[in-house]
């Protein structure tokens, strides 16, 4: 496997000494500090057991399906590979605690509602003196500032907001929902993105940088076209099933198993013609008018219906392999479950297995990218609720067996 | 934020590769990266990609492009212009593709060579075509969205080259950082599969560890409840439609607690809502029929309002729920405008309200400063039809 061309040494992962704190909860902040874990950067996740994150106690599921902090696999997977501290930063010496640990990091994630942190005593102005070199990255719903800055907000609805879901489902119909929080997973990418750039440079200048990142405005990137095209055009871009602007036919078939389907796309005439020959060359797909574009398109519907009189006869595996033999592009539509047996996301090591002290063994996600020459983990998942907390604040903060006793005693690593 | 490293593209003649790629190029060109595109002679497949500014087919006007292609440079090359190609990555930093263009393994030791496909560049289907809908398709995403046994459906603006080329981005990024220490650039196989399977983590979860395959539920939720109920978030209203759930925590119970008094308010009758302690309200164990029993509350009272009465009622409440917005709801609303959200750019004569930069970096957003590149300039531009879209 070892490529030709000049020897080049191993890397290490391309964070490895970097540190991380971590101030946040749900997917679209903590997300951003696994990527960054994921390549070699320690990554201290910092929460209480006074106000749990709600992927520990709200949403399901817990092992054995009984509900429990260190029961529930949401925050096993969303924090893997970091380490996990308990604070009450409701108490002033917690937040003292805290800007120690702040001293001792070159990153700080946080997403809480805009001004949360300001009123503990932990705002980007102080946590910037703290550390000018600083990358601090700020993810909320809204942003920083503006009316909305404050509101709350889950990303399942902030998907609609940003428009996206008004794009799914049938025109005549209620859109459906576009599972779980979509725009967080947007939000997380660009975070990363971010950070990635402010350090790139920070190691070129030595300056810090404060990232204000909305997760509306995030998600509003991959809307672009569509506004656009109501900007330039007049025009309200809706939802359309499955047909595509360009691609004719262009849907998703039943095939002869239950609840099996097969996505197939059309994209030029020759392909057009393959696909009449992948379906055995029927009588109605020799009609002439279908031989352009223009010409399916006017018959779109009754060329799905005679597509799917094919497709339900046959096994959705062998359609895929018949058309994928012609050239065609086709896929099968697979369930998430079937996606751990997937030979080709198999092949990029897309799942990690982990074992979790409690939940026992777990799948973890790998990043979508592979880089050659350097490590990528997810190797372990989520911290335990204050797994770390005496590690961190004894060999990071620098207490003493002493003083982190009577800390604890005071009820401060809550 | 990237000044000085220089990103080059490589188009080939497959639309979604072209896509994905030009994504990830305009991420690091709003970053201040300085990005150069090479397109063959009939151009990016992108430009070919209605709809079109004024409805009015040409290459420089698509609206795809447009979105795509702002803030870079680009020259004309060849395909077979092998010689052109080498000296165009003699100082690059970057090269983004979407097939194995340029061989990692013989690349200057330098060069951060990262490759957009759609199944990633090893494997059993690194050969295999696909456009967006087959991407989707295999992420169990598409699997997650429709109607309970109808058909799985695809979001109407493909979804997948964005997801490819936001990813990456961070993959280069990672490859940079890492040349910091090493001096050598690696090879950053990006999947646009793996990247859409991203996208849902909790139905991952789900299948893992409770062994519960999640299912398309049209405008409903599941995974809030540990007795399997599926909770409804999408709503007609008076004028469309809202994002609305019943919810647990602190923030769902102040939601539920706000909804019953705007009901009250507005002179209605919610018995069942007006019924529930909210102090100890757990959504997580409510059965079906609770659930559809509040619901039919819920839906009588959203179906009163228009979306702007529910976003202006969500906001003073400071209740989780948003409308289900559309373009022109996005483009009037206060928020994004407060925020200085949109810039203008001129495209061809025609003034433009491009969305800005993702975030603020020390509260500055990165600007469009350069209008996409014409095709005008490097050969001249023949009409051509759906037909020739993609060019083989």
């Amino acid at each position: 496997m070892s490529p030709a061309g000049p020897a080049k040494p191993a890397t290490a992962s391309p964070l490895a000494g970097l540190r991380v704190v971590e101030l946040g909860w749900a997917a679209a902040g903590p997300l951003v500090g696994t990527y960054l874990a994921a390549h070699g950067a320690d990554v201290i996740h910092v929460e209480s057991s006074t106000a749990l994150d709600p992927f520990r106690s709200t949403y399901p599921p817990f092992k054995d399906n009984l509900p429990g902090p260190d029961r529930a696999a949401m925050f096993a997977f969303y924090n893997a590979g970091k380490r996990g501290v308990t604070l009450d930063l409701k108490q002033p010496v917690a937040v003292g605690l805290a800007l120690r640990l702040v001293a001792a990091a070159d990153v700080v994630i946080e997403s809480f509602p805009a001004g949360t942190l300001s009123r503990r005593g932990l705002g980007v102005d102080v946590l910037h003196r703290t550390k000018p070199d600083l990358v601090i990255l700020s993810s909320c719903n809204q942003g920083q500032t503006g009316p909305h800055a404050q509101h709350p907000g889950y990303g399942s609805q902030l998907t609609a907001l940003a428009g996206f879901t008004q794009l799914l489902g049938d025109p005549a119909r209620t859109p459906v929902i576009l599972y779980g929080p979509y725009i967080d997973y947007i939000a997380v990418g660009y975070g990363v993105i971010a950070i990635l750039a402010a350090l790139e440079r920070r190691a070129r200048t030595g300056q810090g940088c404060v990232i204000d990142l909305s997760q509306y405005e995030a998600g509003l990137q991959f809307m672009a076209p569509a506004l656009l095209e109501h900007d330039a055009n007049g025009t309200i871009p809706t939802r359309a099933a499955n047909r595509d602007r360009v691609a004719v036919p262009h849907g998703v078939y039943p095939a002869s198993e239950a609840d099996r389907w097969i996505a197939l796309s059309v994209w030029d005439d020759a392909e057009w013609s393959s696909l009449c020959e992948a379906l055995g060359d029927p009588e109605w797909a020799r009609d002439p008018s279908l031989a352009t574009a223009a010409g399916r398109r006017a018959r779109e519907e009754w060329i799905d219906e005679r597509i799917s009189e094919w497709s339900r006869r046959q096994p959705r595996a062998s359609a895929v392999t018949r058309l994928r033999s012609r050239g065609l592009r086709a896929a099968p539509v697979e369930s998430v479950g079937e996606l751990f047996g997937d030979a080709q996301l198999a092949e990029r090591g897309a799942w990690r297995t982990a074992r979790h002290p409690v939940i026992g063994e777990v799948r973890l996600m790998a990043p979508p990218f592979i880089l050659s020459d350097s490590e990528q983990g997810p190797s372990r998942p989520g911290p335990l609720l204050g797994q770390h907390t005496q590690e961190v604040f004894r060999g990071i903060v620098g207490l003493d067996a002493a003083e982190y006793a009577a800390l604890e005693a005071q009820g401060v690593f809550k | 934020m990237l000044d000085g490293l220089r990103v080059v593209e490589l188009v080939g003649p497959d639309l979604w590769g072209a896509a994905a790629v030009a994504h990830c190029g305009r991420i690091l060109a709003d970053l201040g990266a300085d990005v150069q595109k090479a397109e063959p002679p009939e151009g990016d497949p992108v430009r070919r990609v209605p709809p079109f500014l004024g409805e009015r087919g040409h290459p420089d006007r698509g609206l795809l492009w447009i979105a795509l292609n702002a803030n870079k440079r680009s020259v004309l090359l060849e395909p077979g212009d092998t010689a052109r190609r080498v000296a165009l990555l003699r100082d690059a930093d970057v090269v983004l593709q979407p097939s194995l263009i340029v061989d990692p393994a013989s690349a200057d030791v330098r060069l951060v060579v990262v490759t957009l496909t759609p199944y990633g560049s090893s494997g059993p289907l690194a050969q295999t075509p696909a456009s967006d809908l087959e991407v989707t398709a295999s992420s169990g995403s598409l699997w997650l969205a429709g109607e309970p046994g109808g058909a799985p459906v695809r979001t109407s603006l493909p979804q997948s080259p964005f997801w490819t080329g936001m990813y990456a981005a961070a993959g280069a990024l990672l490859a940079i950082i890492a040349r910091r220490a090493s001096g050598h650039g690696q090879h950053v196989d990006v999947s646009g599969q793996q990247s859409m399977v991203t996208v849902h983590p909790p139905a991952a979860v789900f299948a893992d560890v409770a062994h519960e395959e999640h299912m398309r539920l049209g405008p409903n939720l599941l995974g809030r409840s540990i007795v399997g109920a599926r909770f409804r978030n999408i709503w007609p209203c008076a004028d469309g439609h809202v994002s609305f759930a019943i919810q647990g925590g602190p923030i769902g119970r102040h939601t539920g607690r706000m909804l019953v008094a705007w009901i009250r308010e507005r002179g209605a009758a919610a018995p069942r809502l007006g019924a529930i302690d909210w102090e100890t309200f757990d959504n997580r164990t409510l059965s079906q029929a609770d659930v559809d029993a509040l619901e039919a509350e819920v839906g009588a009272f959203l179906g009163e309002l228009t979306k702007r009465q529910f976003f202006d009622g969500v906001i003073a409440r400071n209740m989780l729920g948003y409308p289900v917005a559309d373009a022109a709801d996005i483009y009037a609303d206060e928020q994004l405008r407060a925020r200085a959200f949109w810039q203008d750019v001129s495209i061809d004569g025609t003034t433009l309200s491009f969305p800005g930069g993702f975030a603020l970096f020390d509260g500055e957003r990165p600007t469009i400063r350069r209008a996409p590149p014409t095709l005008e300039g490097l050969l001249p531009w023949t009409p051509s039809g759906t037909v020739a879209l993609r060019a083989r």
